[in-house]
């Protein structure tokens, strides 16, 4: 329980300032819903002339611009992106900042084991995560009420879509915590998270671009795609199966490593 | 009783050496020395005891237990001080201390705030504003204040001040004289010298004397200084005569075997003065790096 506290603490600052910046985003995207909402024929005329290739790497395929569901599942990638940078940027620094910041010699020393650090550790992340996870729920519950026509909009969809983000989170947050484990050393972590998310959103993107989908049932960014589950009110199943496979493999993979790992020491 | 027991204790790094085929044992109660150069082998064998590291083959027993598969269970009374310390920035010496406290199941509140006290540390600064001979406090304090029946200590007065050398050796003594045992690296041997019973020499991984402290200097080589107007150096080229050095009408020499025959060596000339001491642990320690 101290570790968890120990990293809740060290994390704090950061899932605030996620949190808000997420939230704010939230709030300014719909807020200009009402401003496109007038001229959603427009709009969409638009949208329909932008070359077909440029709409899939957007995502803006099929989507209605003159509904709030249809405008918040463009904005929602954007959401994700986010949360996707955040969620692997701690799983990136979950164990390598000990070796980074050279504090490994201290905490590993103490009478506790690895199995327990890392438990703690995930914990204390997944803990942040929630919290940034709740303020997105609640923005967006309130700024689609705020923002739609009369206030009314299908809840369900939303639900779904709301769901859907602590297995997003979670993917990120372990996987990264994986290829943590499985290089040598992680000197500074944004290089690693940035390459992550926007590899898994690139492949997404342009793999859908290209008409090469073989690569896209790897990314998160397709198992989730705001899209489709606003659309459905449903997920596409046995893509998100593949992200909770690969959530589970990568939190096994992670344990076995670190149990073995030899602690670099400062000199 | 062994409080360490180490049995063939190996470690690669990939192909890179770290120790080999090392064996050695602590008794309880005493301050066991453990010197050797740089990259000889003295964090490895210490980081394996606190199994941060993993070794290749052999084992070592803490306690009586082996070190990895009791790991956290010896690690209650062990205190442990690395040569570089490094602790989270941005919280204040206070809050690293009561966390590094919260680890061990008795009360240390009474001992960190004498030990702090002790060691002349400010509670209340931030880890990042505080110099490196402060941070080496924390690390002192941060290891002592559950008062553990071992200590393993690495390298623990760079960066102190020699006042500050003085009250933490001062401390470690007054340790060791309620019964905690003592492991102390070191490649200053005068320290060790000074604090020791016994002390193993470590060359490139591998141990290559253990020996009673006051045996190495006993058996070992005289230091020895003749002071003569008209100086004939080859009298005293006798075995047991090393590193002869003649300078302004004094020569200087080690020197080991039956003292008769060099004492007559020296009577036979007719000298001005002369000196017969026993060589420091460093002049002891060279013969094993030559």
């Amino acid at each position: 329980m101290n570790i968890y506290k120990h990293e809740f603490k060290m994390k704090i600052n950061s899932v605030i300032a996620w949190s808000l910046a997420v939230g704010l985003m939230i709030f300014i995207y719909l807020s200009i819903f009402s401003s496109i909402e007038i001229d959603a024929k427009l709009f969409n005329e638009m949208m329909a002339s932008f070359p077909e290739e440029f709409l899939i790497a957007f995502g803006m395929t099929d989507i209605d611009m003159s509904t709030i569901l249809g405008f918040f599942g463009l904005i929602f990638l954007f959401i994700q992106i986010g949360l996707a940078i955040q969620a692997a940027n701690y799983g990136f620094s979950l164990v390598s900042v000990e070796e980074t910041d050279l504090t490994a010699d201290f905490l590993l020393a103490k009478p506790v084991g690895r199995t327990k650090i890392m438990t703690s550790k995930l914990l204390a992340a997944i803990t942040g995560l929630t919290i940034t996870n709740l303020v997105v729920w609640i923005s967006s519950f309130v700024f689609l009420r705020m923002y739609s026509d009369g206030g009314q909009f299908e809840t369900k969809p939303v639900l779904v879509l709301m769901l859907s983000i602590a297995i997003f989170q979670l993917f990120f947050l372990t996987v990264g915590m994986l290829i943590s484990l499985l290089v040598k050393r992680v000197r500074s972590v944004p290089p690693y998270s940035m390459a992550l998310v926007f590899g898994l959103y690139v492949l997404n993107a342009f793999g859908g671009m290209i008409g090469e989908d073989k690569l896209e049932i790897l990314s998160p960014f397709k198992h989730f795609e705001p899209n489709y589950i606003l659309k459905h009110a449903a997920y596409d199943l046995p893509l998100a199966w593949i992200s909770v496979v690969v959530i589970v493999i990568s939190i096994i993979g992670s344990y076995v490593l670190y149990s073995r790992k030899n602690i670099r020491s400062a000199v | 009783m062994s409080i360490i027991e180490v049995n063939n204790l190996t470690k690669y790094y990939g192909k890179a050496r770290g120790i080999v085929d090392v064996s050695f044992n602590v008794d309880e109660g005493e301050i066991f020395g453990f010197i050797g150069p740089n990259g000889a082998g003295k964090s490895t064998t210490i980081r394996l005891f606190c199994s941060l590291i993993y070794p290749s083959s052999g084992e070592a027993k803490i306690f009586g237990k082996d070190a990895i598969k009791y790991g956290p269970e010896i690690r209650q009374d062990i205190g442990y001080l690395p040569s570089e310390v490094f602790y989270y920035d941005r919280m204040k010496v206070i809050d690293l201390l009561k966390y590094s406290a919260s680890f061990y199941k008795k009360d240390c509140t009474k001992r960190m705030h004498e030990l702090s006290e002790i060691m002349e540390l400010d509670l209340h600064r931030r880890i990042d504003d505080l110099s490196y001979g402060n941070k080496k406090k924390v690390g002192i304090v941060q290891g002592l204040l559950h008062e553990p029946k071992l200590l393993l200590l690495d390298e623990p007065t760079s960066g102190l001040d020699p006042l500050m050398q003085k009250k933490f050796y001062k401390l470690i003594r007054e340790e060791n004289e309620r019964g905690v045992t003592v492991f102390l690296s070191s490649h200053i041997l005068g320290v060790v010298q000074k604090m020791c019973s016994r002390v193993a020499i470590i060359k490139e991984g591998s141990i290559v004397d253990l020996q009673d402290v006051r045996t190495l200097e006993r058996d070992n080589y005289k230091k020895i200084h003749v002071v003569a107007d008209e100086i004939d150096e080859k009298q005293f080229d006798v075995p047991g005569v090393i590193n002869l050095e003649k300078e302004n009408g004094a020569v200087n020499f080690f020197y080991k075997g039956d003292i008769n025959r060099i004492t007559r060596a020296i009577s036979a000339q007719d000298v001005s003065d002369v000196t017969i001491e026993e060589p420091t642990l460093e002049e002891i320690f060279m013969h094993y790096y030559e």
